[in-house]
């Protein structure tokens, strides 16, 4: 039986993951649970020493590199140990050159594989999907990473939260890095609205990570698809796609559902002046209403529709009432009976221009 | 078959296409010329009545496209690009509004949001990327239009002839009479 797997998120370094690492694994201890300690970090950081005294430590695996003697945790000597629970310090990180598995969060899987229970950390900076995030709110580029199924897998995930003036309050008082760095990290990458943006991350990433397993509980998979509503709603450079759009936009907020915007250009299309003013006015419009404006080079609009609809899972879809002719449309047969045929499953909503509603009146 | 009663078939074809074809006609939306001026109409939060039957009839007139825009102010405490939920839930329904009374009074219609820290900026970010004739700008009234300062501004800045309106001359004095 595989081990039970539980993380501690935090946004940055010193928010006290390790902390409470250690204090859980203490805790586990006095219940009478075998706990063993298959990684730690100390961080030269004393609170944290003093927490690991008397928690049994694997000894570590020592490997040469260059000048260098690197230590990596010992992933045989924990599996051996067999302990009920291991605790294991920065999930991300890198092993030396040579070592069996390259990332940490591979040993700790072999551990999980052996039926012990871990404990592990990391910093939301380090999550895959979040790396262009990170390093446009932060202008640092963080190298290592993990994927996010690690986190999606994990039995647990857990958010240790401190806000960010307490933590800049530990950086000063030297609880996290030695003094002579304080001034560097303060003015670096611990800026105050550094911070916010990746405590955002992180409250939003464990926000995410809740709701992804309350379905999970609750649904299966089929029927989850079943109730997540999509959006796409075909625009055109044209004045009359900002109404679509707005439309789309309401409708989805009443679903509940993500707006997808998409233009299909034809190969080679060239815009003129007010095709291209009204394509950018269309871009900026689905910024504020939090839409995502997708654009597709494609001679046949129906097929790509149905390519999209298929990648993003979209439940329904919006269009304006068509311009083509009788003639066109007996000719070539209608838009919208095409996406009908070629769209089973997904709703076509054709949306009208409400102020030709008095041309009804009789 | 005779050439009589091919002559006779094509003439009943050709009736009944007559009598057809206007019914099946969609209904004509009005559409600019590509080269129509650009008439801009902005507005924070109300659009008094009055300012709108006046930009209608100013496009009306010069046969352009009134653009009416809904300025957004982002509070300080959002990113600048941050999607603004409950201030376009509250601009939606305004904006379509506007866009309905302008399409049957038969004027081209090409409506926008924009946003900005302040109405200015907002006027400034749609002017950077888009090009207007003309500007009709609501001067200050109970339910809306601009500031005393931001008329100023927009005077002294906006890219084409500026035109403010004041919707209710007698109501504002009457205001300014009874605040003493």
């Amino acid at each position: 039986v595989r081990g039970h797997y539980r993380i501690l998120l935090g946004m940055a370094a010193g928010v006290g993951k390790t902390y409470r690492m250690l204090q859980e694994g203490r805790q586990a201890d006095e219940e009478g649970r075998d706990v063993v300690i298959g990684y730690l970090e100390p961080h030269e950081r004393p609170e944290t020493a003093t927490l690991a005294e008397g928690l049994e430590v694997v000894p570590r695996l020592r490997a040469p590199h260059g000048d260098l003697r690197l230590e990596e945790m010992d992933v045989d000597a924990v599996i051996r140990r067999a302990p009920e629970l291991a605790l294991v310090d920065e999930l991300a990180h890198t092993n030396a050159p040579g070592a069996r598995n390259e990332k940490r969060y591979q040993d700790i899987d072999e551990i999980l594989n052996a039926g012990i229970d871990v404990i592990s950390t990391v910093n939301v900076q380090h999550l895959e999907s979040l790396n262009d995030s990170v390093a446009e709110l932060t202008g640092i580029r963080v190298r290592e990473t993990f994927p996010d199924r690690i986190l999606d897998e994990a039995d647990e995930v857990v958010l240790v939260d401190l806000t960010p003036e307490a933590l800049q309050e530990r950086l000063r008082a030297g609880k996290v890095y030695p003094r002579e760095r304080v001034e560097a990290a303060l003015t670096n990458f611990f800026r105050a609205e550094n911070l916010s943006a990746l405590r955002e991350l992180a409250l939003r990433e464990v926000a995410e990570d809740v709701e992804e397993r309350r379905q999970t509980v609750v649904l299966d998979a089929l029927s989850r698809q079943a109730i997540t509503e999509r959006v796409l709603v075909l625009v055109t450079p044209e004045p009359r796609s900002q109404r679509l759009l707005r439309r789309a936009w309401r409708s989805a907020q009443r679903l509940g559902a993500e707006l997808d915007a998409l233009w299909v250009r034809k190969p080679g299309q060239e815009l003129s002046d007010e095709e291209a003013i009204s394509l950018a006015a269309l871009r900026r419009l689905a910024v504020i209403l939090g839409a995502h404006f997708l654009e597709e080079e494609s001679d046949d609009l129906v097929l790509t529709v149905r390519e999209v609809s298929r990648e993003r899972g979209t439940t329904y879809v919006f269009v304006g009432t068509p311009d083509e002719s009788r003639r066109r449309e007996v000719l070539r047969g209608s838009l919208v009976s095409a996406l009908v045929r070629e769209l089973p499953g997904i709703d076509i909503r054709v949306v009208a221009n409400r102020a030709d509603r008095q041309e009804l009146a009789p | 078959v005779n050439a009589i009663e091919v002559i006779l078939i094509v003439v009943i074809f050709a009736l009944i296409l007559v009598l057809v074809w206007p019914r099946l006609r969609r209904p004509r939306r009005p559409v600019a010329p590509p080269d129509a001026r650009r008439i801009l109409l902005p507005f924070v939060g109300n659009l008094d009545p009055t300012v709108l039957a006046a930009g209608i009839r100013i496009a009306r007139a010069e046969n352009a496209v009134l653009v009416p825009a809904y300025l957004v102010i982002v509070p300080l405490r959002f990113p600048e690009e941050s999607p603004l939920k409950a201030e376009v839930e509250v601009a939606m329904p305004m904006l379509e509004a506007v866009e309905h009374a302008v399409l049957r009074a038969g004027v081209p219609v090409d409506a926008r949001i924009e946003k900005g820290r302040s109405p200015t900026h907002a006027l400034q970010r749609l002017w950077a990327v888009e090009h207007f004739d003309r500007v009709v700008a609501p001067a200050p009234t109970d339910g809306g239009g601009f500031s005393p300062k931001d008329l100023t501004w927009i005077l002294a800045n906006a890219p084409g002839e500026t035109l403010i309106l004041r919707p209710r001359p007698e109501a504002e004095a009457e205001r300014v009479r009874l605040a003493g």
